[in-house]
């Protein structure tokens, strides 16, 4: 990984990524009188990796929903810094240009492979859907292109025709990595990548991951009540319980040294493992 | 269609109320408003089964008056049994002149074809539309389809094109092909051949789309550009026929084949019977002003 430990944002400063990428201040979203999170805030800088982590009904979802436009926020901000340096706030942009970034400069992931692919065409046209999207019109490199990234998420690349759903657990998901990351996006949100796959194939995907995300330099903001895939893929870790977040910092030393109780407990329930 | 004179009579001018007609008149005019956009609007039952084209009778009564000639083609003929049906609707009902002449009708309804000879303006152009919405196939949610269209977010049409070459080296797509309206709007042409697209752009006629299960309405106001959808490296490009029309011998026109006899003989023709007619009348007093014998 290009990211140096120990550094939460200083880290990146020194390496000339001194603004952050996406600031989240002050959020919460009720579902009526219940807390699904609670006054949340954090810096994301280009090129890190944040892990969210906490049970169900920690309130990690509800938070991830709302920093990724997919839910409005009852109060607080999300701003974002786009390619061309100007910063926005996400909920104040028209719902046009909040759609065409989700599908340019930003990637989702979600768990359910399903959710984020098209299973009734081929996994050319899945790759290649947001490069369409963008305006490009050429069959040719479209296929290219999409040749190109299946082989880096390792699905060979005569079957570039078949339906995912012809498609393994494992294939689908990295089906649906390659689909979001061909616009060479900056942001990815990732909502518990690996929960659905079996474990045999866990270790292969988190590799998988790991790699592409150092070789892409990408910001990512990963759900997961895995503590194991936290420690593989993050720099950072905030730790989510009943809607707030109860700690917070570089994933090594918390996962070394938990503060809080709770996390002490997740911690060590883990590494008994 | 089993159509009682006597219950008929009871019946407002092209059978539907003043109100009604007022109402998908609204719509249409919103519709060439808004070039390729589809207006929903209150369909009414008629007195026809659905995909007999009640959406294209409900807007052809609502703009036909008294002086309009009317001309009812399905597949490019006037002779189908939903096409004369259509005809006997609108002369019991409206009293209206029927024609099967391209040049002499100022209302053409149709379903499948845009006749071959170029249409003037005053002219409309009425079509029966089964399914107006062009990204449903990919996108079953309406509420997702209208926010694509609203958003110009037109990406999923590529997406069915780019399946059509790599399922067979070509766009296979040769019915309800997509097009753009006026730099806007993506719509589906349905159920024409693309063999007629060129022929809605900057066309001098009306053309007026109704889809009656699906309740919507849209238009192409006269004179609008109509541009089908294509890649760079696999270009639109409408079909060729090998071969002439065997009866008339018109080239560059829609040919449909006619099975002559049960030992596989068969002939290409004209799928335009008026034109073809005309045509060959045309020939025929050419000949006889020459003195000559046909
Ligand atoms: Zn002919």
């Amino acid at each position: 990984m290009q990211i140096p430990n120990g550094l939460d944002g200083q880290g990146a400063e020194r390496h000339g990524r001194d603004k952050p990428l996406l600031s989240v201040s002050g959020v919460s979203h009720y579902y009526g009188d219940r807390i699904g999170c609670r006054n949340v805030s954090f810096t994301l800088y280009p090129g890190e990796v944040l892990a969210i982590v906490g049970e169900s009904g920690s309130g990690k979802t509800t938070l991830l929903n709302c920093i990724s436009t997919r839910m409005e926020p009852t109060t607080g901000e999300v701003t974002y810094r786009f390619r061309d340096g100007s910063v926005k706030n996400l909920y104040r942009m028209g719902e046009a240009e909040r759609r065409f970034l989700m599908r340019t400069d930003w990637g989702f992931v979600h768990q359910n492979p399903a959710d984020g692919l098209r299973m009734t065409v081929s996994a050319g046209a899945n790759v290649g859907e947001r490069l369409m999207a963008v305006g490009e019109r050429h069959y040719g490199r479209i296929r290219e292109t999409a040749t190109d990234w299946l082989t880096k998420v390792e699905i060979a690349a005569d079957r570039i025709d078949d339906q995912p759903r012809a498609f393994s657990g494992g294939m689908r998901q990295r089906l649906q990595i390659a689909r979001n990351l061909v616009t060479h996006p900056r942001l990815v949100f990732m909502d518990e990548p690996t929960g659905g796959l079996d474990v045999s194939v866990q270790a292969r995907m988190l590799d998988l991951l790991r790699g592409l995300v150092a070789d892409l330099g990408l910001a990512v903001i990963i759900v997961t009540h895995d503590l194991a895939v936290a420690r593989l893929l993050s720099h950072r870790m905030m730790v989510m319980k009943d809607g707030e977040v109860i700690e917070t910092g570089l994933t090594d030393q918390l996962l070394d040294d938990p503060q809080a109780a709770y996390t002490q407990l997740l911690v060590s329930s883990i590494l008994q493992v | 269609m089993t159509l009682q004179d006597t219950g008929l009579a009871a019946y407002n001018f092209a059978y539907l109320d003043e109100q009604t007609k007022r109402m998908i008149r609204r719509a249409i005019l919103k519709a060439i408003a808004i070039p390729g956009y589809q207006v929903p609007f209150a369909s009414r039952e008629m007195p026809m089964p659905y995909g007999w084209g009640t959406g294209g009778v409900q807007v052809t009564a609502s703009i036909i008056g008294p002086e309009d000639v009317l001309k009812v083609i399905d597949q490019g003929s006037d002779d189908t049994t939903n096409a004369v049906s259509i005809r006997k609707f609108f002369e019991k009902t409206a009293g209206v002149e029927t024609t099967t002449r391209t040049g002499e009708a100022t209302v053409i309804q149709t379903r499948h074809r845009i006749p071959e000879a170029p249409l003037k303006e005053g002219q409309v152009l009425v079509y029966q539309v089964p399914i107006p919405e062009p990204l449903r196939f990919l996108e079953p949610r309406e509420t997702e389809t209208r926010k694509m269209h609203a958003l110009e977010e037109y990406g999923l049409m590529h997406v069915k094109l780019y399946e059509d070459i790599a399922r067979n080296g070509h766009i296979a797509t040769t019915y309800a092909y997509p097009v753009k309206v006026e730099g806007r709007y993506v719509m589906d042409p349905s159920p024409t051949p693309k063999f007629d697209n060129p022929k809605m752009d900057n066309c001098a006629a009306l053309q007026l789309f109704g889809a009656g299960r699906e309740k919507r309405i849209y238009a192409i106001p006269p004179y609008t550009s109509v541009v089908s959808l294509d890649f760079e490296d696999h270009p639109f490009e409408v079909n060729r026929f090998e071969q002439p029309c065997a009866l008339c011998g018109a080239e560059g026109v829609y040919l449909d084949e006619m099975i002559l006899d049960d030992k596989g003989g068969r002939m290409f023709c004209c799928s335009d019977t008026d034109f073809c007619e005309e045509r060959r009348g045309e020939a025929e007093s050419v000949s006889a002003s020459n003195g000559e014998i046909v």
